[in-house]
């Protein structure tokens, strides 16, 4: 077991009740585990959501993250996707100010970045951007000189490619089945 | 048919097998008390703090292996239940705790005996539900029996407002649960089995470090076969305290902070450590770069979190371990040791633990050993936190399996109290002895109350030193003698305090005194406090220091002499 920190993406799949944001976000804090992004969503399956945590960490703290939020009841499914082959995305509402003369070069970054323009108004313009994270980050780095107003980043998101590997609820993937360690890399 | 809240409560109860609940009404749990009135089938037993409920309910249930019921009322009921519940959560004891709320319109409005009990609870509960209608609760209360008995137990917080007792709805019984997000493993991998019992095979110098598991499983018959069958000497820890007989040739004791230095050293010493059912706990461990740094670890628990949580695992195995065992023992090789056993034999020799000096001086390891000699060692033992829990478990050598209760995890003092009452009435056949400190007595002695007025037939042994003896020690050992709110120099006197709750009491000054005084306790048919005024600033050894190796061991003065 390695004790180098990276980026892991996990992935949870959880009642939709009253209380389970809660829940695990108490699980989190009480442990000392950090959340850099969390997003949450409707899943395929009525009455059940999905979350999208980013979190750093080794791999003996990141197998414990898994462990722990499997111990909670409402959760029914953990994935980590970090090493699998994923698509993941962030949608980011970008406000950035405007004039007249540095509008024309904003709306040609936004084209590049195949942002789209979601708002105009006299003095600033709002951009909707979607990618991976590297690719928000850049296009905030390149508006900053034109200023930046706000900016609202949903988190990561993410799926696994295919058909063969799947976030979807089963039951052959819990923790013990395989050797006592969590999760489907196991 | 429709009936109320507050029935589909006792019907519920009634259908879990429920027969006694600790509690206190008040507002927000009013009409659930005015319904059970009308079900007496349901014993209720009125404790006089929610505290006390909630560690009797506590006691009760690791007795019994049955789900322990408490209830309080809103705010500051359900708040004093908090202590007794996260007691449970960390010794792993099923209980539900069900407490009323205020009525549904006032929640979120701050309202009189208003609290977010749901929210208090949540990090020390295996799973708590505010049930917001009657139609809820059946399947509420039926999750929350399964939850809390089942993979490893703890307890479950029931919270209900007011008026969702008194609103009615259809009564069903569920017969079963829908949890897709709970499915405890219950049996072994085959493939980690079988390298567990390769691992055995190949050790030379095996452990078993044997925990609160056993018990919960109730796999002491297989514990004791592997031991014999693969000749594997058995460590237990606090909580796995008569999971094991302590007369067994391969009983060797209790390791860590206040354990036997011979186990400690053995697990130094040891090749492979066997933990079952038991969490590697810093009590137990110390310094975990230093926990027994030649042995490879195989680990079975219940919970996959407590797998490499503390120590790594190079056999981890999840499942029920009353199962893993029998399945472990289908497989495993037998197996002998002498030489490893004449190994520890020497260490017994060389590290004479449980020695105690010759003085006339009433040494509270004496009380501990006399307490043993009348009851057979056949007694529950029921203790508070500190120096008297581990003078129990050192020196009281039990006979019988699940026979010591105390609180191990969260180290809750007053636990003594309470939780026998609790023991008690779950096991009315059996003798039930409270070692208490002096101090954790006090937190909850107005239990004493409820025991008279249930004639709970409890015998209290008072180690009464005057001090927060375990503090006092750390303060002798780790902080210059710097006594500091230490010593209790207004203790009432314990004996005229029984009188004055109608119990019998009995002072011993004088070591003589003391096998007479718990015989005249044990012949009495109603309870007892015996107060002990114990030598009072002796300490408990061996100890490692908290964070420390072995190499930090400090053993008695006297016991240091012997070797």
């Amino acid at each position: 077991m390695t004790t180098q920190t990276s980026e892991h993406t996990i992935v949870a799949l959880v009642h939709d009740k009253p209380g389970v944001l809660n829940r695990v976000a108490s699980m989190f804090r009480r442990r000392g585990f950090n959340i850099s992004s969390l997003a949450v969503g409707n899943s395929e399956t009525n009455g059940f959501s999905r979350m999208t945590f980013v979190v750093d960490g080794d791999e003996a703290t990141v197998d414990q993250i898994t462990k722990q939020l499997y111990k909670l009841i409402d959760v029914v499914k953990v994935s980590d996707i970090s090493e699998e082959d994923v698509v993941v995305r962030e949608l980011a509402l970008i406000k950035v100010r405007t004039t007249a003369s540095t509008r024309p070069e904003i709306l040609q970054l936004a084209e590049i970045f195949r942002s789209s323009v979601v708002d105009v108004s006299p003095d600033s313009v709002i951009l909707e951007v979607t990618g991976d994270e590297d690719k928000v980050d850049s296009l905030i780095r390149i508006l900053k000189p034109f200023g930046i107003r706000e900016v609202m980043r949903t988190g990561r998101v993410g799926l696994m490619r295919g058909m063969t590997k799947s976030l979807a609820m089963d039951n052959g993937n819990r923790p013990g089945r395989g050797n006592g360690r969590s999760n489907g890399r196991a | 048919m429709k009936l109320t809240g507050g029935q589909i409560v006792c019907e519920s109860l009634i259908k879990e097998g429920v027969d006694v609940v600790f509690g206190i009404p008040g507002g927000a749990i009013l009409p659930l008390y005015q319904t059970m009135y009308y079900y007496p089938q349901i014993r209720h037993i009125l404790t006089r703090h929610e505290e006390g409920a909630s560690m009797a309910a506590d006691g009760y249930a690791r007795v019994t292996g049955k789900v322990g019921v408490c209830m309080a009322t809103s705010g500051p009921g359900a708040t004093n239940l908090v202590t007794g519940i996260t007691t449970a959560q960390m010794d792993s004891v099923p209980m539900v705790a069900i407490t009323g709320q205020v009525s549904r319109p006032a929640i979120g409005r701050d309202a009189f005996q208003e609290t977010d009990v749901t929210g208090i609870t949540l990090p020390v509960t295996k799973h708590n539900y505010l049930v917001m209608s009657a139609s809820e609760i059946a399947e509420a209360i039926k999750e929350a029996f399964y939850i809390a008995n089942t993979g490893r137990p703890g307890p479950v917080l029931v919270d209900i407002p007011k008026d969702v007792f008194t609103e009615t709805a259809e009564f069903h019984y569920p017969d079963g649960v829908d949890l897709p997000g709970y499915k405890p493993v219950m049996d072994g991998h085959p493939a980690q089995i079988r390298r567990a019992a390769q691992l055995i095979s190949e050790a030379k110098r095996p452990v078993i470090l044997a925990g609160h598991g056993v018990i919960i499983s109730r796999g002491y018959d297989d514990l004791l076969e592997l031991a014999e069958k693969a000749q594997i000497p058995v460590i237990t820890t606090l909580l796995g305290r008569s999971a094991f007989p302590d007369s067994h040739a391969l009983f060797v004791g209790m390791p860590g902070m206040h354990g036997v230095a011979y186990a400690s050293l053995a697990i130094d010493e040891a090749d492979l450590v066997i933990g079952l059912g038991m969490r590697f706990d810093d009590r137990i461990t110390g310094k975990i770069s230093a926990f027994a740094p030649n042995a490879k670890v195989i680990h079975v628990d219940i919970d996959p979190a407590e797998i490499d949580k503390n120590v790594h695992a190079d056999v981890p195995i999840v499942g029920d371990l009353g199962r893993v065992l029998k399945q472990l023992n289908q497989i495993v090789q037998p197996a002998t040791h002498p030489e490893w056993l004449k190994r520890i034999d020497e260490l017994r020799q060389d590290h004479p633990s449980l020695r105690i000096r010759e003085t006339d001086k009433l040494l509270p390891q004496y009380v501990v050993r006399d307490l043993c000699e009348a009851t057979e060692g056949s007694a529950i033992v029921v203790t508070g936190v500190g120096q008297h829990q581990m003078w129990a478990a050192q020196h009281y050598a039990h006979t019988e399996a699940n026979s010591f209760i105390t609180s191990g995890g969260l180290g809750s003092m007053g636990f003594e109290v309470p939780a026998a009452m609790g023991a008690q009435v779950g096991q009315p056949d059996r003798v039930v002895w409270s070692i208490c400190g002096d101090g954790g007595f006090q937190m909850t002695m107005s239990e004493l109350a409820t025991i008279v007025e249930n004639n709970i037939p409890v015998k209290f042994a008072i180690f009464n030193n005057g001090y927060l003896g375990m503090v006092r020690q750390w303060q002798e050992i780790f902080y210059q003698k710097d006594y500091f709110s230490t010593h209790y120099t207004g203790n009432p006197d314990f004996v005229k305090l029984a009188d004055a709750f109608g119990i019998r009491g009995i002072r011993v000054s004088r070591r003589e005194e003391s096998i007479e005084a718990i015989r005249e306790a044990m012949a009495h048919p109603g309870p007892v406090l015996v107060d002990f005024m114990v030598e009072d600033e002796e300490n408990v050894y061996p100890m490692i220091p908290p964070g420390e190796s072995t190499a930090e061991l400090m053993e008695e003065p006297f016991a240091r002499e012997l070797r």
